[in-house]
């Protein structure tokens, strides 16, 4: 802890919504979202593809695709500032110092036409100002930080000459540069090896517990959450439908779709039930459902779920869902205002 | 008799397999001997202690080359109508060439380089007026505003460079927007931005660097396509204003007298021809080495 209360988050969005303008309509890519991520935790964000993982993290970082894109409303502060309130040139220096994002593909997320030492150089001479031989002897300290071996000659190095694993290691390496006060990892092990993500997890940490990083890390892959994550939000259809710590949430899931999803995994040593694949398709987002996004799919649903959306209902302290289920009251019908 | 794998076998493949030569750097050296020339005696023309090109001699008029029965070697490729030294003039008058081919086309392509990369970068509104703008200048005859220009304010070098440029930066812009929409996607400008890079910044160090091997082969290709408008302009006398050699006008200059001095018109007409194709397959050979994928330049 550095000095700071742990309860503090460094990031906290507050009823985040992010709309697209398509042509097939209003796309609610992210439909009031709001969690908070303190140093040195890690929060998983799970969910299918389209369901607005990747959107809420570049709406941290306002860059989301225009025109089409655009955030609406709600809040999102970053060691007390609100960054929706910022102009673009305050942005700009905010993102790379202060959040971090690692993207998918290692295989394009470097520029193919300099070499490794040269974009590295480039990112940190634009947060830390320094130049000439202490950029260089910098760089490669960060290599070396990644795990990279021999790091002064690999700086040398193009892309092309090194495997994914290296090249995702140099994006963190990146990273890490400034180092920020937020990192958030966008499925930053799907396309390497599975032994080469193991590694890849174990920097991540490394790197975390050593820079303090509060860590946000979007995966659809459970089984990643379960080893690095202290508490996970799991998204449907633009919404976070449940978030808990994660062993409370993998134990006694609130949410019929967090529990369609623990089901939908198989367990090494567990009882050789059947797996439950989820009945049904992802909902179109410009076309969402009046009252619960995943009623069409739900095993438990009610007459309700069809109607009104569930609120926001706390099921233990710091475990809350979105279920009707769950909702104080629950089995009534509609009740409050239209 | 099929041979039974030993390891000698194996290692003579091994080396057989070294032997290859990597897909290397050939240059073409028919191309690059030619631009050379060209370029290296067009730079040192007022040292090679030629006659002067515009000098006129009307006893030596119509002189053939030295190796005709009448030709002499003070004048090794004849004289024409007015007596001058055509190896000097076309000496001179690849300076003409040249220069106009790669003043046009490097105006052409840095004004287009801008407006390709702008119009890649933003997108939206943006690229499509600066699109459509493109699409109406491709639409414009290069001959007809180069006359236009040469009815209205005179021929001269200056209107011939602006004239071609003007209407040619078009095809860099397309060509090199095309390329950013598809560098956009890649994870690397995301990146950048995320890093907290500005349009300015991604353009520059991004955009235009991975831009950089088409612009070349395009460059190259055009220089040859310039030379040829440049002469076609100067033939109809559109172009660069006599006395000045210009390969054009002395090809127009000769062409009453083909059937009598036929060197008079052949001989610029080999200069560009050769300095064409030159360019053309050096710009071949620099796209088969750089980028196979644009095959359709």
């Amino acid at each position: 802890m550095s000095g700071s209360p742990p309860s503090r988050p460094v990031i906290d969005v507050r009823d985040l919504r992010t709309h697209l303008v398509t042509r097939w309509g209003t796309v609610k890519a992210v439909d009031g979202v709001s969690f908070a991520v303190a140093e040195g935790e890690t929060l998983g964000l799970v969910g299918e593809s389209g369901s607005g993982k990747s959107m809420t993290c570049l709406s941290l970082l306002r860059l989301v695709p225009r025109p089409a894109a655009r955030i609406l409303g709600g809040q999102v502060w970053l060691d007390g500032e609100d960054l929706l309130a910022k102009s673009e040139a305050e942005m700009r220096k905010i993102r790379g110092r202060r959040i971090a994002m690692i993207l998918q593909d290692p295989m394009s997320s470097l520029n193919p036409v300099f070499s490794i030492g040269m974009q590295m150089r480039e990112a940190i001479g634009l947060y830390h100002g320094l130049r000439g031989r202490g950029l260089a002897a910098r760089a490669a300290e960060l290599l070396a930080a990644v795990r990279i071996p021999s790091p002064a000659e690999r700086l040398r190095a193009f892309p092309h000459q090194l495997s994914g694993g290296m090249r995702q290691r140099v994006v963190g390496a990146m990273a890490i540069a400034a180092p920020p006060r937020l990192l958030i990892a966008d499925e930053p092990t799907t396309s390497l090896d599975l032994t080469i993500q193991a590694q890849y997890l174990g920097l991540l940490e490394e790197l975390q517990e050593r820079h303090r990083l509060a860590l946000v890390f979007v995966t659809h892959n459970l089984g990643i959450v379960a080893r690095i994550c202290d508490r996970v939000a799991v998204m449907y259809a633009g919404r976070i439908v449940e978030m808990g710590p994660v062993r409370r949430l993998f134990t006694r899931p609130a949410h019929p779709y967090s529990r369609a999803l623990l089901e939908s995994i198989p367990r090494l040593g567990a009882r050789a039930a059947r797996l439950t694949a989820i009945e049904g398709q992802p909902p179109d987002l410009a076309r969402l459902p009046a009252g619960c996004a995943f009623a069409p799919r739900c095993a438990s649903v009610m007459e309700r779920c069809r109607v009104e959306a569930p609120p926001e209902t706390v099921v233990e302290a710091g475990h809350v869902t979105r279920c009707w289920l769950e909702a104080p009251g629950a089995g009534a019908t509609a009740a409050g205002p239209p | 008799m099929p041979a039974e794998p030993t390891a000698a076998t194996l290692s003579e493949a091994a080396v057989a397999v070294d032997a290859v030569p990597r897909r290397g750097w050939r240059l073409p050296r028919f191309p690059l001997v030619v631009i050379g020339l060209f370029v290296a005696v067009a730079v040192v023309a007022p040292l090679l202690g030629l006659p002067d090109p515009t000098a006129q001699a009307l006893r030596d008029r119509f002189r053939p080359p030295a190796w005709q029965e009448a030709g002499s070697w003070t004048h090794p490729l004849g004289t024409d109508r007015l007596g001058r030294d055509l190896l000097s003039r076309i000496v001179w008058g690849a300076r003409v060439s040249l220069a106009a081919g790669v003043l046009t086309v490097l105006a052409a392509s840095a004004f287009g380089a801008a407006v390709g990369l702008t119009a890649g970068y933003y997108g939206g509104r943006v690229d499509a007026v600066l699109m459509r703008v493109t699409d109406a200048t491709m639409s414009f005859p290069v001959i007809l505003l180069a006359l236009i220009l040469a009815v209205t304010v005179g021929p001269s070098f200056a209107n011939v460079v602006t004239a071609i440029a003007v209407i040619l930066w078009a095809r860099y812009a397309r060509v090199i927007r095309g390329q950013v929409l598809t560098l956009m996607q890649l994870d690397f400008v995301a990146q950048a931005r995320i890093a907290g890079a500005g349009p300015w910044r991604i353009i520059t160090r991004h955009l235009l660097p991975n831009t950089l091997g088409t612009l070349l082969v395009l460059v190259t290709l055009q220089i040859g396509y310039v030379i040829i408008v440049e002469a076609s302009l100067s033939f109809l006398g559109a172009g660069i204003p006599p006395p000045t050699p210009a390969w054009g006008s002395m090809i127009a200059e000769g062409r009453d007298f083909v059937t009598s001095a036929w060197w008079v018109s052949l001989f610029p007409g080999l200069a560009i021809l050769l300095v064409v194709l030159a360019f053309n397959l050096l710009g071949d050979w620099l796209r088969d080495t750089f980028d196979p994928k644009l095959r359709q330049l």
